[in-house]
């Protein structure tokens, strides 16, 4: 039965958390019991206090194939990392 | 062949009271309780606590064979809920100790109203169940946690929240099944046959709870049956399913006349602490 429904992704927001986290996937009929499901199964332990559920074939991913082309032209640009400014001393936050 | 043990001084005395061991004439007087009113306190934690149980164990019944391991988990959720609620409410009517209610009655002094014990059949029956029970504890427990007796207020207060869950859940699976495919439809129509006819004895009043309405302590459950009805309508509706006509209502569970099932439930729930009493984890 389970295999007939669409798998859902799901994401929960931890207290205090500031983002949504992935913790896992459902499969559900629709976004109702999606939502249902992904309460019961990951959120029991007082994990959560928000959660979303995404179609897991709406999400667009990298191919694994392109990981070169797409990720290690970042690998010798150190200088995009902001380590090389001195902060004035009478910034205090930044 | 292994030879008798000796007849010791004991057995004799068991023996010469075996005559009377048994017999109907002279029952042993039973110690009225002093004070009715606290009877019929005790006699509705009895019913408040044996719905949540029973129906806790029913769907403890489905782990590991739901149709999905989604769904599984659903029911489970919703017996550990129950059973949470069994457990505070007959620890209350016991000095805490709600095991030996839990354990140590046999069928007639359960006091949990009929469609609770009523057997899992397929997933659209136990959502039927559900549907028709968790309307009900919720708006039951919506004014008992306006009740001015602590304990009730407090338990009802808190359970409101899970219960409201739990009809939902049962809501929108009645929906999806009721409107569902042919066979589905037909599941659900089965189920809802299966029942309706235990519906009214959710508002049935006896001398218990007319003594427990006339202290003001909890909520006259024939004034919810009009908002009970109307909700359950509107769920059906969504559903596309039909209203089954009004059967004749099957009533007693609250006075202990239960079905066969309750027994076959019990002995599965109760075996092993009266097989190995006072084990612990």
């Amino acid at each position: 039965m389970s295999s007939d429904w669409p798998l859902w992704e799901v994401f929960v927001r931890s207290k205090g958390g500031l983002a949504h986290r992935h913790v896992g996937s459902v499969h559900a009929p629709d976004k109702e019991l999606a939502l249902r499901h992904a309460r019961d199964t990951y959120t029991r332990r007082l994990e959560g206090v928000s959660l979303w559920v995404v179609k897991s074939d709406e999400i667009v991913a990298s191919d694994p194939d392109e990981a070169g082309p797409m990720f290690e032209p970042a690998e010798d640009k150190i200088y995009r990392h902001p380590t090389f400014y001195d902060i004035p001393d009478v910034v205090k936050h930044i | 062949m292994p030879s008798l043990p000796p007849i010791r001084p004991e057995d004799v005395k068991v023996a010469e009271r075996s005559h009377s061991m048994g017999a109907f004439d002279e029952p042993e007087a039973v110690e009225a309780h002093p004070d009715p009113l606290e009877d019929a306190y005790y006699q509705y934690l009895l019913r408040l606590g044996d719905d949540a149980l029973i129906l806790g164990q029913r769907l403890g019944e489905w782990c590991g064979h739901a149709p999905s391991v989604e769904v599984d988990l659903s029911l489970a959720n919703m017996a550990l809920d129950l059973i949470g609620q069994a457990t505070h409410i007959l620890g209350h009517a016991n000095n805490g100790d709600g095991d030996d209610l839990a354990f140590k009655r046999d069928v007639l002094d359960f006091k949990n109203c009929l469609l609770v014990e009523q057997p899992n059949g397929d997933f659209a029956r136990t959502i039927v169940r559900q549907l028709l029970y968790s309307t009900w504890q919720h708006l039951q427990f919506q004014q008992l946690a306006e009740s001015p007796d602590p304990f009730l207020s407090a338990i009802a207060a808190k359970a409101v929240k899970e219960v409201a869950y739990h009809r939902e859940l049962a809501g929108e699976w009645t929906v999806r099944l009721g409107d569902g495919t042919e066979e589905s439809a037909a599941r659900m129509s089965d189920g809802l046959d299966w029942c309706w006819r235990f519906v009214p004895e959710l508002f049935e009043v006896d001398e218990t709870l007319e003594e427990m309405i006339a202290r003001q302590t909890v909520p006259d459950p024939r004034g919810l049956e009009r908002d009970y009805r109307a909700a359950i309508s509107d769920v059906l509706g969504q559903a596309k399913l039909e209203v089954p006509p009004d059967q004749r209502p099957i009533l007693g569970g609250r006075r202990g006349h239960h079905g066969e099932h309750l027994g076959h439930l019990l002995a599965v729930m109760q075996y092993l602490p009266r097989t190995y009493p006072d084990s612990v984890w």
